[in-house]
């Protein structure tokens, strides 16, 4: 809500009001934050330029900006020598199978926080929201042999089934849900609808936002998981992209720059792009719970 | 999916009275609630209540990797671990590694995320929203990813930052090398990829500014400082403090940049209580590395209770 106003370009300022309060285009700052802007965004354009420029050219002192004979070299080392193939179709499943899980089992949660009551209800809802609290290496040892006895070291299911509904999706999805009006579901069953057909055809049709920023907020987040798989996954077949990189750039490999870059490159790009399509979403979701 | 059907029959409700007043339908709300939350309470207990309780009794242990296939040879040592880690030099080089970061790192990535929401939120009309869009690329990009490239840019002679402080006739660090400059760029690098979510979040606190307040001040004569100092900051202080909170429990887990660039060397100065954690975990003292997760979880219970105190006082 807030954020959608201030995507609006100007043109919301009417003419006739006090002129004096609204600032000069200040080309200063436009100057500064362009600055900013190209510090920041410098690492990912030098990335992916550099993934085409071969290792010589990456060795260059002082360091070249635009590569000088581009090739895809870089790239097809990646998927033919290495396997990266492999390594993106399991990033891309666990990823949709936490994502899945998380919408699914969040939001069913969520209607129950928000809408109805039941025994319990509080003290439920006060558990999960302390365990958005505790770090992440509190549960890690034990975790790890949980699913080790369970023999899903090595397999996909090791690396998603921990992750498939977490507190901030149900602190999510309980908010959007306690924002909608009760009335709706009174209604509803004052025409005899049971508690299942409430959810599917009421709730979960104006959840459309909030489903959309827990989605791609969990595929982000898993996508770029690494500690986990990194543990989990001790079979070149279940490595996830961050994993393959991480152990690429300190083995073997670690001194083929170009082939890193490239690798990086692969990692990035595909949620940038899925970032970019949805970013509005996103920012909005952020700036109301606050949780990246 | 079927446990909820079992707990959301789809009879009709044929009373007449309300349904709020009825304790059939109380009972029956009971029900499918549980229902709903079912599936969710199965994942939670297994995947997080049960590791936490069982990471607390592991840190009361001596337990080792090699003792998990029989865990009753496992011994009860109290507050061994404890004890232990406050005597232990590498843990309290974590802990001062830790601090440094934090204490340094926070208020650079508050305040450039601050600086760069008020200048989109006041200063500017045009392409508000691809500026905001680049300055929150870094928060979406894989650490991993971010350390390949970092690397390149941190490098003694070739680098890209050392080059350009070469422009203006500084010799740049060996950054990563030199145990007093490797904190330094590691922070450097934490406030780009961190400063984007908090701008978000001062950008959503700053549209609750009401614009009439600050033109009040300017006809006042209140110039631009004084302005934000005291309109605008006192209001922006619920924001603050959650952003404070939400960027504090996030830096004391400090980890993923140095297990990535410097496996926390050169000579340590880099090691973090969570990296030197992992380590622990790594070399298979399970006991002693729960106890020393639960010393975070503690210190993170404490530091926002101290975000909490300076933020609330003085409004």
């Amino acid at each position: 809500m807030s954020t959608s106003t201030q995507n609006l370009p100007a043109p919301t300022r009417s003419r006739g009001a006090v002129s004096s309060d609204q600032p000069r285009t200040r080309w200063w700052l436009y100057g500064v934050l362009s600055l900013a802007l190209l510090v920041v965004v410098a690492p990912f354009v030098w990335m992916v330029l550099g993934s085409f420029k071969s290792e010589g050219e990456l060795r260059q002192s002082p360091p070249t900006w635009w590569p000088q004979s581009g090739s895809l070299d870089n790239y097809t080392q990646l998927f033919s020598r290495l396997d990266f193939g492999t390594y993106f179709t399991n990033s891309v499943l666990v990823a949709v199978a936490v994502t899945a899980g998380n919408l699914l089992f969040c939001s069913m949660i969520g209607y129950a926080l928000a809408m109805l009551e039941f025994r319990g209800k509080r003290a439920l809802f006060l558990t999960v929201m302390t365990t958005l609290m505790i770090p992440g290496v509190v549960t890690f040892v034990p975790l790890f042999v949980l699913v080790a006895n369970a023999g899903l070291v090595d397999t996909l299911p090791g690396l998603f089934l921990p992750f498939l509904a977490g507190p901030f999706g149900v602190f999510l999805m309980r908010q959007f849900i306690s924002g909608l009006p009760k009335d709706l579901v009174n209604a509803a069953r004052v025409d005899g609808a049971g508690e299942l057909r409430i959810f599917l055809r009421i709730i979960l049709p104006l959840c459309g936002p909030a489903l959309a920023t827990l989605g791609i907020l969990t595929f982000l987040g898993s996508w770029n998981n690494f500690l986990w798989p990194l543990v989990v996954a001790q079979n070149e077949s279940t490595y996830t992209l961050p994993v393959a990189l991480a152990l690429y750039s300190t083995g073997q490999n670690s001194t083929q720059y170009g082939l890193l870059l490239a690798g990086a490159t692969v990692v990035v790009i595909p949620v940038l792009l899925v970032f970019l399509v949805f970013q509005r979403k996103v920012i909005e979701g952020i700036a109301t719970t606050g949780i990246k | 999916m079927t446990t909820v059907t079992t707990g959301a029959p789809d009879r009709a409700d044929t009373d007449s009275r309300r349904p709020s007043d009825s304790p059939r339908r109380a009972r029956r709300e009971g029900r499918a609630a549980w229902g709903f939350a079912l599936p969710f309470c199965v994942l939670f207990l297994a995947f997080t209540v049960w590791p936490v309780l069982q990471s607390l009794y592991m840190s009361l242990t001596d337990t080792k990797s090699a003792d998990l296939r029989s865990p009753f040879a496992v011994d009860l040592v109290g507050f061994e671990n404890f004890t232990r880690a406050f005597g232990d030099p590498t843990f309290l080089q974590a802990m001062r590694n830790t601090a440094y970061f934090v204490v340094v790192g926070m208020p650079l990535t508050l305040g450039v995320a601050l600086a760069a929401a008020v200048a989109l939120d006041r200063g500017i009309h045009r392409l508000r929203s691809v500026f905001r869009l680049g300055f929150y690329l870094p928060v979406i990009t894989s650490i991993v990813a971010v350390a390949v490239v970092w690397r390149f840019l941190l490098e003694r002679d070739s680098g890209l930052i050392n080059t350009v402080l070469g422009w203006v006739g500084v010799d740049g660090p060996n950054w990563l090398g030199d145990p007093n400059w490797s904190m330094p760029a590691l922070i450097l690098m934490a406030v780009w990829r961190n400063f984007g979510t908090a701008m978000i979040i001062f950008l959503a606190g700053l549209q609750s500014v009401p614009r009439e307040l600050l033109e009040a001040a300017e006809v006042d004569g209140a110039g631009a400082w004084r302005r934000f100092r005291h309109v605008t900051l006192p209001l922006l202080r619920p924001t603050l403090l959650f952003v404070s909170v939400t960027t504090g429990i996030g830096y004391v887990q400090f980890f993923e940049e140095p297990f990535v660039m410097t496996s926390g060397g050169p000579l340590n100065s880099t090691v973090s209580m969570s990296m030197y954690t992992y380590q622990q975990f790594g070399f298979g003292n399970y006991g002693y590395a729960a106890a020393l997760s639960y010393i975070i979880f503690v210190i993170i219970a404490v530091v926002t209770a101290i975000q909490f105190r300076l933020l609330r006082e003085n409004t």
